[in-house]
């Protein structure tokens, strides 16, 4: 198991004996990592089977009833497929729940397109809930976002990716500016796990890079203190879904606003996440001929 | 309230005149009735006053459509005022064609878009029996045709797998599902370790002893039999 779904399971499980509320739901992903949990908690650790309709529908359920839901799968699974128990099953009843994926946009690239989710961050914007957003960069983000959103009881969304930075800022619920540029120089925002390759792309260059896991809430008041003219975002999922975000942050400054993520189109290939990177533009090389030509 | 139980629904019908405007859903509407009063009159444990009482039975509208007799007996039972009726889903009413929760004292979830009631009501017993309330039920009320949605049957399969005794779904049936359930909707629950009963859902004393008919160990569904939608 790779190292941040280990930091998830260890993390989740510490909570579950911590904390009489908190409850895990699964579809079979992670249940056997997640065994030696479900035998100290059986009530409190269900796996429903694979059956991601009925997962949130009984997160809702359980958040009915006062409890902490935890809920886990791949990210295509948790998310595009259950989308419309996410909306009425927790969204419409009003309660919340920690949403848990692993996957992210092309972990899974050589199980194909049925693997990968770029789209899912848009689908829980599209629903309007208020729905927090995680996009850890680093295995070590992970446990305090975890802690925070179960002592909580919105709605969350914690998007975990085998693609890692080398340093962890767990500190990065807001813009954290990790290299500073002269005052007006174009800012980079990178979310999550684009942040080494956005530090790469733009070596030599006058910019503000600023880093963040939590693109929702999207920290607006730190953008419109640091930007400029020039906006530059890159996101780990599909492109451009913090635009609209950036956009109203920025509706009354003259600025203009270059957003990079992954495409929106099924490329139909294998290969290694790496490979996609590069084809979506992402990796170090295209991120730098991307702004280069944005900026230039 | 026990003059309406002698008296069956008759008493209902003035509340239900005073709900205008909810001929779309007529027909459906009519056909929980009766299996909603004696839920409400005999088997519910809850009234206005335990609402929020963590220990109290759950109901469940799943299927959503029609809410104009579940409006009336929340009236009649005085969860909500009666003047509330006069107005559905006009601009300024809390009462839509499809209940919320948000808006409705006693309403437990929202709904409308068919196949999300079962699914929420085996996550509020597994909550409830996570906190070691064993004493409240929860009731899920269903339509024949809302079992089309695969959703349901996510839900009945793991519900007896698992053996969740405290869930009773409660299916009215008016055969209007467009393909029809061959060989008995009830099969569909038995076949996965539930206890069934199918009962004339406008025969009170069948609907009464079907809706307590519950045994430990399995949870149970009662398939109420009412006049084909036509």
């Amino acid at each position: 198991m790779t190292a941040v779904r280990t930091t998830f399971v260890n993390t989740a499980s510490d909570l579950l004996d911590a904390d009489p509320r908190t409850a895990l739901v699964l579809a079979d992903i992670s249940a056997s990592a997640f065994a030696p949990a479900a035998r100290r908690h059986p009530d409190r650790v269900l796996n429903v089977g694979i059956r991601e309709q009925l997962m949130i529908g009984v997160a809702g359920g359980l958040a009915l009833t006062g409890l902490r839901p935890i809920v886990h799968s791949y990210a295509t699974f948790l998310v595009d497929r259950a989308y419309e128990q996410i909306k009425l099953d927790l969204g419409h009843q009003d309660v919340g729940a920690v949403l848990v994926s692993v996957g992210a946009s092309y972990d899974g690239s050589r199980s194909g397109r049925t693997h990968m989710s770029p789209g899912d961050v848009a689908l829980l914007d599209s629903l309007g809930d208020d729905w927090r957003v995680h996009v850890p960069g680093h295995p070590d983000e992970v446990p305090p976002l975890l802690r925070a959103a179960v002592r909580d009881d919105d709605r969350v969304y914690l998007r975990l990716t085998e693609r890692r930075n080398g340093v962890a800022y767990p500190d990065a619920d807001r813009l954290r500016v990790v290299r500073r540029g002269r005052a007006g120089a174009p800012v980079v925002v990178a979310v999550g796990p684009t942040l080494d390759a956005t530090l790469a792309a733009t070596r030599g260059r006058d910019v503000t890079v600023a880093y963040t896991h939590t693109p929702r809430p999207f920290d607006t008041a730190g953008l419109r203190a640091l930007a400029g003219t020039e906006v530059v975002l890159v996101e780990p999922y599909l492109a451009g879904t913090s635009a609209a975000v950036a956009g109203r942050a920025l509706a009354d400054v003259p600025h203009r606003l270059l957003a990079l993520g992954v495409g929106a189109t099924d490329l139909r290939r294998y290969g290694d996440p790496t490979d996609h990177e590069r084809w979506h533009g992402l990796d170090a090389a295209g991120l730098r001929r991307s702004i280069d030509a944005f900026l230039d | 309230m026990d003059t309406l139980t002698s008296t069956g629904t008759a008493p209902l019908g003035p509340l239900l005149r005073r709900i205008t405007g909810d001929e779309k859903h007529g027909p459906s509407a009519h056909s929980t009735l009766d299996v909603l009063w004696v839920l409400y009159d005999r088997v519910l444990r809850v009234t206005p006053q335990t609402v929020d009482d963590p220990d109290r039975d759950r109901f469940l509208l799943s299927k959503g459509h029609g809410p104009a007799a579940y409006y009336a007996v929340l009236a009649a039972k005085g969860f909500i005022p009666e003047d509330w009726l006069d107005d559905l889903a006009g601009p300024g009413s809390r009462l839509g064609h499809h209940p919320d929760r948000r808006l409705v004292p006693g309403v437990e979830i929202g709904s409308g878009s068919l196949g999300h009631g079962l699914g929420l009501g085996v996550g509020t017993a597994l909550g409830l029996r996570a906190q070691g309330r064993t004493d409240p039920r929860v009731y899920v009320l269903l339509g024949d045709a809302e079992l089309d949605e695969g959703s349901n049957h996510e839900a009945i399969a793991y519900a007896g797998a698992t053996g969740l005794d405290t869930v009773t779904a409660i299916v009215v049936d008016n055969a209007s599902a467009t393909h029809g359930w061959p060989g008995g909707i009830a099969a569909r629950f038995t076949v996965n370790g539930w206890t069934g009963e199918t009962v004339d859902g406008r025969d009170h004393t069948a609907l009464s002893a079907a809706l307590t008919g519950h045994r430990p160990g399995r949870p149970h569904v009662v398939v109420a039999r009412v006049e084909s939608k036509g």
